[in-house]
């Protein structure tokens, strides 16, 4: 048997051995015809890539990825630039009754519940989007940070662990969201009865249905946005902080460095680009939360039976597109532009903060 | 504080279950405040005993003392130890500042006299000019000086330096070298120096211990173990230029080269591997042996001589004197208390210790 086994062994060694043998030829002779292209080229002054500068080069390289951000990009960026002017578009016939040049945001900007919250909540697009972002950014970015440097420094189902804390990644959001709600449910939710066992009277206590208050929904939605966006920032920063070099670590130990200590003076700083990383973009994609409400409350983002409504601002503008006030483009395309500002505005100042805290 | 090392031993196993024994049962103790040299060549077990002592790495078996507390078990933090990586580790995103102040940070020490310490010890490594520095701003030499700082900073009871002036020129090496071993004597802090440069530790240490394979091939004074060494490993390791090696026999009591008797010696009748270091032949009038020169070269107030012997290239350091130009034979003579005999099984020296 064990000949056997030794045998066949010998055979799938023999197999692979002439596998690379063949394809070491192939890369061989492939290299060898290359030389003598590019040799004969060179010879009869054919060769047109020696030809153009370096610019133009770089261009033709780039241009696949280029065309498909001109259209797909590009095109939009500047096509809401020249919507936001359009007074009174109508999308059906391609029609305008003018230009102006504030119009569009004035309309945006006055508008009740886009930044004015509305007189009865007091809750507006920006106000709900601005809580969002600076609430479950800074959260999700330090449990992240915590979460991973913990990963880190286990040793038995470390990799048991990192597929749990991966899960969230390679599920769907709208599933995600929609256990949420069930785990949230009034009657019989997970939550309620989990509150329960320590006494607390859940009767009637509701959290994403009709009766809950706004901070109760609220809490809901932030709690979801920053357990679905967990996984990918425990995954890159774990990924980083397990390209430390030991050294450091060792040294820390040697110079009897407390474990707090050897976290913000060591780990935080080493990996420092990518929490500058991690954190623009999930400002960024924060500012742009979309699903997450849907999943939860609707494509209204209005649990049933409450006054006041959980709209982003990404869902305001899109209502101009699909929604109630369907057609008006326009306005659409200005609350685009005040989003984009906000963010470029915001990413701008991080970039400044950042000088001086992250260290390449 | 005396450091004692018994039998320690570390085998690393790979993931296949192949089985490295970088260092072989290493019985060694050092006095307190006294500066070892531990040489080698380049995967003997130097880091791997240098990190064993500093917690590091955990001893396959084998103890380790600090006086006579057992640490084999200590976490590093606890052992009060400086090192100097072999790659300074320093850490890249604080200044040289920064990096020396770190040790004072984690220890009770007020912070005024911390910031003397580091100002202080940067000066003595000379690297006073450069604290508001990244590593990454720095030569190879200027970051080991950072390292050794950072190490001697806390005043630490062992002093560890995995080959802390590798990457110096040879006069600042000259330099660091003498002013580590000052800072030593001054601190009277027990001192491991790793270094593959036998010269280097030579220089520096009270005693050293070569070696090879991880197992120990002889703790001593360098002066005595260059006049004796153990063995032939010891015997060819130390010395520039390197120490001329050729087999030959015994026979009838005699060693004999060339079918001359050579010296009397108390052996039985074998081959044996004999040793001669070039600086121990001397220019004769009369008697010793004669040889053709091959090649002579004249370095400084010494001229070496390259000559056949027993059908070897052999070397001879010599009086410039004693040579004249374009020479072509040579009468040489050697103490036979130079001459060294080695058993061709165990390499052990016959005739020496
Ligand atoms: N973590 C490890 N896993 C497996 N083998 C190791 C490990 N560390 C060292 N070794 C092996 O142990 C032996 C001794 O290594 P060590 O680093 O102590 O050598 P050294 O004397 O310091 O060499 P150098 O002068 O090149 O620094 C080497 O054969 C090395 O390959
Ligand atoms: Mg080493």
């Amino acid at each position: 048997m064990a000949d056997f086994i030794k045998n066949v062994k010998g055979f799938f060694n023999k197999v692979g051995t002439a596998i690379k043998k063949f394809f070491w030829d192939v890369r061989r002779k492939i290299n060898n015809v290359r030389r003598r292209i590019s040799n004969f080229l060179d010879k009869h002054n054919l060769n047109f890539a020696n030809k153009f500068p370096g610019w133009a080069k770089a261009l033709i390289y780039l241009s696949p990825a280029l065309i498909v951000l001109v259209i797909f990009t590009f095109y939009p960026i500047i096509n809401s630039f020249a919507l936001v002017v359009y007074q009174n578009y109508n999308m059906t016939n391609d029609t305008i009754t003018g230009y102006t040049i504030f119009g569009n945001f004035l309309t945006v900007i006055t508008d009740e519940s886009f930044i004015v919250p509305a007189s009865h909540t007091g809750s507006s697009a920006v106000i709900n989007t601005l809580i969002i972002v600076f609430i479950s950014v800074p959260i999700s970015v330090l449990l992240a940070l915590f979460i991973a440097a913990a990963l880190n420094s286990i040793k038995p189902l470390k990799n048991f662990f990192q597929t749990i804390y991966f899960l969230p990644y390679v599920t769907n959001t709208i599933a995600i969201g929609l256990v949420f709600a069930y785990m949230f449910k009034t009657e019989g939710g997970l939550v309620n009865q989990f509150l329960s066992l320590f006494g607390m009277d859940t009767e009637g206590l509701s959290w994403v249905e009709s009766g809950a208050v706004y901070w109760r929904s609220m809490f809901v939605l932030i709690f979801y946005s920053i357990w679905s966006s967990l996984a990918f920032k425990i995954m890159v920063f774990l990924t980083s902080i397990q390209g430390i070099d030991k050294q450091y670590y060792q040294a820390a130990a040697i110079d009897a460095t407390p474990r707090n200590r050897i976290f913000s003076k060591i780990t935080v700083p080493l990996i420092s680009p990518m929490i500058f990383y991690i954190l623009v973009t999930s400002v960024i994609g924060a500012f742009k939360i979309y699903n997450a409400i849907v999943a939860l409350f609707g494509v209204t983002g209005q649990p049933a039976g409450v006054d006041y409504n959980l709209q982003s601002i990404v869902m305001y503008i899109y209502k101009f597109i699909d929604g109630s006030n369907a057609g008006n483009l326009s306005v659409a395309a200005a609350g685009s532009l005040i989003l984009f500002a906000i963010i470029l505005v915001l990413t701008l100042v991080q970039m400044q903060v950042s000088k001086k805290r992250v260290h390449y | 504080m005396e450091l004692r090392l018994e039998n320690l031993t570390k085998i690393f196993t790979n993931k296949t279950g192949i089985e490295t024994t970088a260092v072989d049962k290493l019985d060694i103790t050092i006095e307190s405040g006294k500066l070892v040299g531990l040489l080698g060549p380049s995967g003997c077990g130097k880091s791997t005993t240098l990190f064993m002592i500093a917690g590091l790495v955990k001893p396959t078996s084998g103890k380790i003392f600090f006086g006579d507390d057992d640490v084999t078990k200590l976490a590093p933090e606890k052992r009060g130890i400086g090192l100097v990586f072999q790659n300074y580790a320093l850490y890249p995103h604080m200044t040289v500042y920064q990096n020396i102040l770190f040790p004072l940070e984690n220890m009770d020490v007020p912070r005024d006299e911390a910031i003397t310490r580091v100002k202080e010890m940067a000066n003595l490594v000379g690297i006073g000019n450069l604290l508001d520095r990244k590593p990454s701003q720095l030569s190879g030499g200027q970051q080991q000086r950072v390292a050794i700082a950072r190490a001697l900073v806390k005043k630490p009871k062992v002093l560890l330096l995995d080959e802390p002036l590798s990457n110096l020129d040879a006069r600042l090496r000259l330099q660091m070298r003498e002013e580590i071993k000052r800072i030593q004597r001054e601190i009277g802090i027990t001192t491991i120096f790793v270094t593959h440069d036998q010269e280097e530790a030579m220089s520096i240490s009270d005693k050293m211990v070569v070696l090879d394979f991880g197992k120990e091939q002889q703790y001593d004074a360098p002066q005595e173990m260059y006049n004796s060494p153990d063995n032939l490993f010891v015997a060819k390791f130390l010395g520039n230029p390197p120490i001329n090696t050729f087999e030959a026999e015994v026979k009838k009591g005699y060693l004999t080269i060339n079918d001359k008797k050579f010296m009397k010696v108390d052996l039985p009748d074998a081959l044996y591997d004999i040793g001669m270091r070039p600086e121990n032949f001397r220019v004769a009038e009369e008697g010793g042996f004669e040889v053709d020169i091959h090649n002579i070269f004249h370095i400084g107030r010494d001229t070496m001589i390259h000559f056949e012997f027993n059908g070897k290239n052999l070397r001879a350091l010599v009086d410039s004197d004693d040579i004249s130009h374009g020479q072509k034979k040579v009468k040489l003579t050697i103490k036979s208390e130079r001459v060294y005999i080695f058993d061709k099984e165990t390499g052990l020296v016959t005739n020496h210790g």
